[in-house]
């Protein structure tokens, strides 16, 4: 299945985009959709243990199950204000 | 007609917000307002501008979460919050707050506690260009369940 990744701040100039498509074998949570894209782009596992995720636009957690079509969006810690 | 929560790009307004936000007719006796604006000296460095990325839909959902907060805290408080993104000079506003009350003393709190709100959980960052490089600004873990961090927000509020 694919599921839209969205990446913010620091992560998407690490990853080059800040959106990209990737296929994962379902089931799927959000957390194997991380693993799969840190396969690809080591850099970004720097932030495993200081981003927030969400899925469809809602905060989420890794454990979430993704499905076909969803919006992953993997968030560094925010600076707002 | 000003929306009370808003992720922008144009300039913001506290004046617009103060208009939408308070009742002009004698029901609120306290206006409270917070500006962010664009600092021109950050941890040494010299600022050159600020670049702003949101999240927007998950953005302006972090946004009206903050108002229902405040509504579940100070029921009598009214609430209007705008954050800009996209480039901003130095001194231009990056966020404006409003709060209204009968009382000043919920106002005061209710425009505190929504800025403390914003820096822990609305997915918005800054991009800093000063003289000599960039680099993104990271604060906390956004995490809107975090009960310890909003206690923190709330604490600080009522101080």
């Amino acid at each position: 299945m694919r599921v839209t990744v969205r990446l913010f701040a620091r992560l998407r100039d690490l990853a080059g985009t800040g959106e990209l498509i990737r296929e994962v074998p379902a089931p799927a949570t959000i957390e194997q959709v991380w693993r799969s894209l840190v396969k690809d782009m080591p850099a970004l596992s720097d932030y495993e243990r200081t981003m927030s995720v969400a899925l469809n636009t809602d905060y989420s957690r890794m454990t979430a199950a993704v499905k076909d079509g969803d919006e992953v969006a993997f968030l560094p810690p925010v600076s707002g204000g | 007609m000003t929306p009370l929560v808003a992720v922008t790009k144009d300039p913001l307004s506290l004046e617009a917000l103060t208009a939408a936000v308070a009742d002009g007719a004698g029901a609120d006796g306290a206006v409270t307002s917070f500006a962010g604006l664009v600092r021109q000296d950050n941890l040494g460095r010299k600022v050159a501008f600020l670049e702003y990325e949101a999240y927007e839909p998950l953005a302006v959902k972090g946004l009206q979460r903050i108002v229902d907060e405040v509504r579940a805290n100070w029921p009598s408080a009214k609430l209007g919050v705008h954050h800009r993104i996209g480039k901003l000079d130095l001194g231009d506003a990056s966020i404006v707050i409003v709060a209204a009350s009968p009382h000043r003393g919920d106002a005061f709190a209710a425009c505190r506690y929504t800025i403390e709100r914003v820096k822990q959980i609305v997915p918005i960052w800054k991009h800093e260009h000063f003289d000599g490089g960039d680099v993104w600004l990271e604060g906390a873990t956004a995490d809107p369940d975090d009960e310890t961090a909003r206690q923190t927000a709330y604490r600080i509020a009522c101080a």
